[in-house]
């Protein structure tokens, strides 16, 4: 097989019906105001479930940061919100998007200007103080779902405020769209939710096997419609289909990786203006990033999330996400998936716009290091500035850690 | 200019050197808080001595294994402080949530697992939420129990009652402070107030409320001629730099109030001392000048800061800033253009611990002053 021919066997070929989906969703978002539906801005952890429920269009400003980040349009967006007086300092997801909102920038041309509001602040503090300023600038109602941080345990008290909260949602959603929740549909919407959960939880497993199928930068991709329409059939079918392709994929022994001989995971948000750099300069080396831990944030609650009492469970279910749980928990969450795709080294992303993401990885390394032995990467970046990517000098540090990596198997290969 | 009681200037120059001595003096638990939200009433009413934690000033090394550069200097500096072995003398922390960095201080001091008491206070970010102030109840009464539990304390509603009655006489006496301090700024140097509000979060606060009693009655006697200048407020969240109050009088103006963690959010309030001791706790907690990491509406800080910066009649508002202070720097922006629509112009420091060139910070200062 010539190296092209291996190349396009390697090409996953769900993504055309990814990029369908997504585009029939902006669309459908964009028009919303024409066909006469509401949409709502929504924080990446926040609950959907409801606004499905209600028929509410969900649209998420991370979604969109993360695809202005891709597009290489991050810096320019930076530095019209650092015009507006909001320090380089701040995160870069909230600096697009307030420096987007104004002129409509971005790759789809800005977001659907929101009716209202929803503001989860499971994953950040950052988002709160982001949706206050959105919902000044677009004078519209904001609802702030408070989840107290988990450092150790989530408590009774915590269950209950979340509960009341939920509620409280609830009956917003109800006064904004003027009309009652059909319960029913929401318990279906709470299904469909958890069963494409489960479905993506399974299509990231099937990066067990040797080789992976499939790559944590394949990951960041197919992760939208979990983010975005989770609680919707299109999700769980397209999740159906990828895991099947992921299965096949297996049976035909073809990896994402040509001749993958390193295994990796990959800690923190994407880098997402140099995936396909950092995809192809570990790949060369033989390296596949097997698995990560953002992608499979999402599935992080299932444990807590009851398909036969859907809105009871999301209290816990919204609260005890992987953002919003302790270092130490967190790190036996990474023990956890470095056992389970055998992995052979850690690549920490050190993110300057996420502080509860990236403060706290010097003692997770450390952990890992004690408990597993692993060597750990870690890169210095930011997931959407560009600015603060030294290209040469990561790839300087990619190399030795390789070959780190390279010498310590070799030696447990004797 | 009126001076004040030296013991204020020399506490908070110090904290750990007090905080030692009053252990070594009364053989109870010394507890450090990060934060203006710490519910110190709780500790005072076990007994303990409820210690805010700043920086030493003796540098961040030792915060490198833990923490990135883009943490801000609060964080790095009091990590630094604990890996030194500056803090050794606490018995314990209590986080109270504030911001994502402290949260994460919080984790990595936690599992540091030095056999000392730690405790998270999460706050509702969200203070006049659903079901804010039964949950802010329920997290007050369980930190209580863990803080009775550990050190054999007890604190009884009768406790808390009379703690409730100290700090609301510390608080009012401050806000009394500030209040002559708004009608004659130039009694007392900036510097001095400081000096005062950082010490009432360390010192004794039976023996603080006495002295802050002599204080305040010795500057109702005092009258100083007022002289020309112009009046600002000083906004932001710590300051540990008191030196710009000194760059701010040499420049002719004089700070005649301030929106600071460190200065009047923290005297800020009263508690209810009608009714359950421990929802009025939680609503003066709740119902308090706000801090930006949490909500209380979409324009309550701005109207608040407007409202303030008129009644003491300023010419214009400083903000002092630390870099990487997410929900300051979030909110400057907003505040700088509400400010401005009211007719009152700003100027924005940004600080990195207790560095600063003084040239710098005095030329910009002057011109500030100057252009208003």
């Amino acid at each position: 097989m010539t190296a092209d021919a291996a190349c396009e066997k390697r090409k996953i070929q769900c993504v055309a019906r990814m990029k369908e989906i997504m585009t029939h969703y902006y669309i459908e978002a964009k028009s919303a105001a024409d066909n006469g539906r509401k949409v709502a801005w929504i924080t990446s952890g926040g609950p959907v479930e409801p606004l499905i429920a209600m028929d509410v269009i969900p649209v998420y400003p991370e979604n969109h940061g993360a695809m202005i980040g891709a597009a290489k349009m991050g810096q320019d967006l930076c530095e019209r919100a650092e015009a507006m007086g909001y320090s380089s300092d701040l995160c870069a997801y909230a600096r697009a998007d307030i420096g987007a909102a104004p002129i409509d920038g971005g790759p789809i041309g800005g977001l659907p200007r929101p009716d209202m509001l929803v503001c989860c602040n499971n994953i950040c503090g950052t988002v709160l103080k982001w949706y206050e300023i959105q919902a000044r600038y677009f004078d519209v109602p904001l609802f702030i779902l408070d989840t107290p941080v988990c450092h150790t345990d989530c408590t009774d008290a915590v269950r209950r405020y979340v509960a009341g909260q939920i509620r409280a949602y609830i009956e917003f959603l109800e006064t904004v769209c003027g009309r009652p929740m059909d319960r029913d549909r929401m318990q279906a919407v709470g299904r469909l939710s958890i069963e494409g959960q489960r479905l993506w939880q399974a299509v990231l497993d099937t990066a067990a096997h040797r080789p992976a199928p499939l790559s944590a930068f394949d990951a960041f991709f197919h992760l939208a419609l979990i983010v975005t329409l989770r609680g919707t059939q299109t999700a769980v079918d397209y999740y159906r289909d990828l895991l099947g392709e992921m299965r096949q994929r297996i049976a035909d022994g073809i990896g994402a990786v040509a001749d993958e001989r390193y295994r990796l995971l990959w800690d923190n948000l994407p880098v997402w203006y140099r995936t396909r750099w950092l995809s192809e300069h570990f790949a060369a080396h033989g390296a596949c990033l097997v698995a990560d831990t953002y992608t499979s944030a999402w599935c992080s609650s299932m444990p807590y999330l009851d398909e036969n009492d859907f809105i009871a469970s999301m209290a816990e279910g919204y609260t005890r996400i992987y953002l919003n749980l302790g270092i130490d928990q967190m790190a036996e969450a990474v023990i956890a998936m470095i056992d389970k795709y055998g992995v052979d080294g850690l690549v920490m992303h050190s993110n300057r716009s996420c502080k509860p993401y990236s403060l706290g990885q010097y003692d997770i390394q450390r952990i890992v290091a004690e408990r597993r032995s692993l060597p750990t990467l870690m890169i210095e970046a930011d997931m959407v500035d560009p600015r603060a990517f030294a290209e040469s000098q990561i790839e300087t540090r990619i190399d030795a850690f390789m070959e780190m990596i390279k010498a310590r198997k070799q030696q447990r290969g004797r | 200019m009126f001076q004040i009681d030296p013991m204020f200037t020399r506490i908070a120059a110090d904290p750990p050197a007090y905080a030692h001595q009053w252990r070594q003096d009364n053989q109870r638990p010394v507890i450090g808080t990060l934060c203006s939200y710490a519910p110190e009433e709780i500790i005072a009413a076990g007994g303990g001595l409820p210690v805010r934690l700043l920086t030493t000033g003796a540098g961040d090394q030792g915060a490198d294994a833990h923490l990135q550069a883009y943490s801000c200097s609060l964080v790095r500096g009091v990590l630094a402080d604990f890996v030194q072995g500056r803090l050794d003398m606490l018995d314990g922390t209590v986080f109270a949530h504030t911001c994502d960095s402290m949260q994460r201080l919080s984790d990595i001091r936690r599992i540091a697992g030095d056999g000392r008491f730690h405790a998270d206070v999460v706050w509702p970010a969200n203070v006049g939420g659903p079901g804010a102030e039964t949950y802010a109840v329920e997290i007050l009464k369980a930190f209580a129990a863990a803080y009775t539990e550990r050190f054999n304390l007890a604190i009884d509603e009768a406790a808390l009652a009379r703690t409730a009655g100290l700090y609301n006489r510390i608080r009012g006496l401050i806000q009394r402070l500030y209040a002559v301090r708004r009608r004659q700024p130039d009694l007392m140097s900036g510097r001095d107030l400081s000096a005062v509000v950082r010490t009432a979060m360390v010192m004794d606060r039976e023996i603080l409320a006495d002295a802050l009693e002599d204080l305040v009655a010795a500057m109702d006697r005092e009258t100083v001629a007022a002289r020309p200048g112009k009046r600002l407020v000083l906004a932001g969240g710590v300051c540990e730099v008191p030196d710009i109050y000194d760059v701010i009088e040499s420049a002719g103006a004089a700070v005649v109030w301030d929106d600071l963690c460190t200065g009047y959010r923290y005297a800020a309030g009263r508690i209810d001392t009608d009714g359950d001791s421990w929802t009025a706790l939680a609503r003066r907690y709740l119902q308090r000048s706000v801090c930006p990491a949490k909500h209380a509406g979409l324009t309550a800080r701005a109207d608040e800061l407007i409202a303030t910066a008129r009644e003491a009649d300023a010419d214009g508002v400083v903000f002092l800033f630390l870099k990487f202070c997410d929900p300051h720097l979030f909110d400057y922006p907003y505040l700088k253009q509400r400010l401005e629509t009211a007719g009152l112009p700003c100027l924005m420091i940004e600080l990195e611990g207790r560095r600063f060139s003084e040239g710098q910070l005095r030329t910009r200062c002057e011109a500030f002053i100057e252009m208003l």
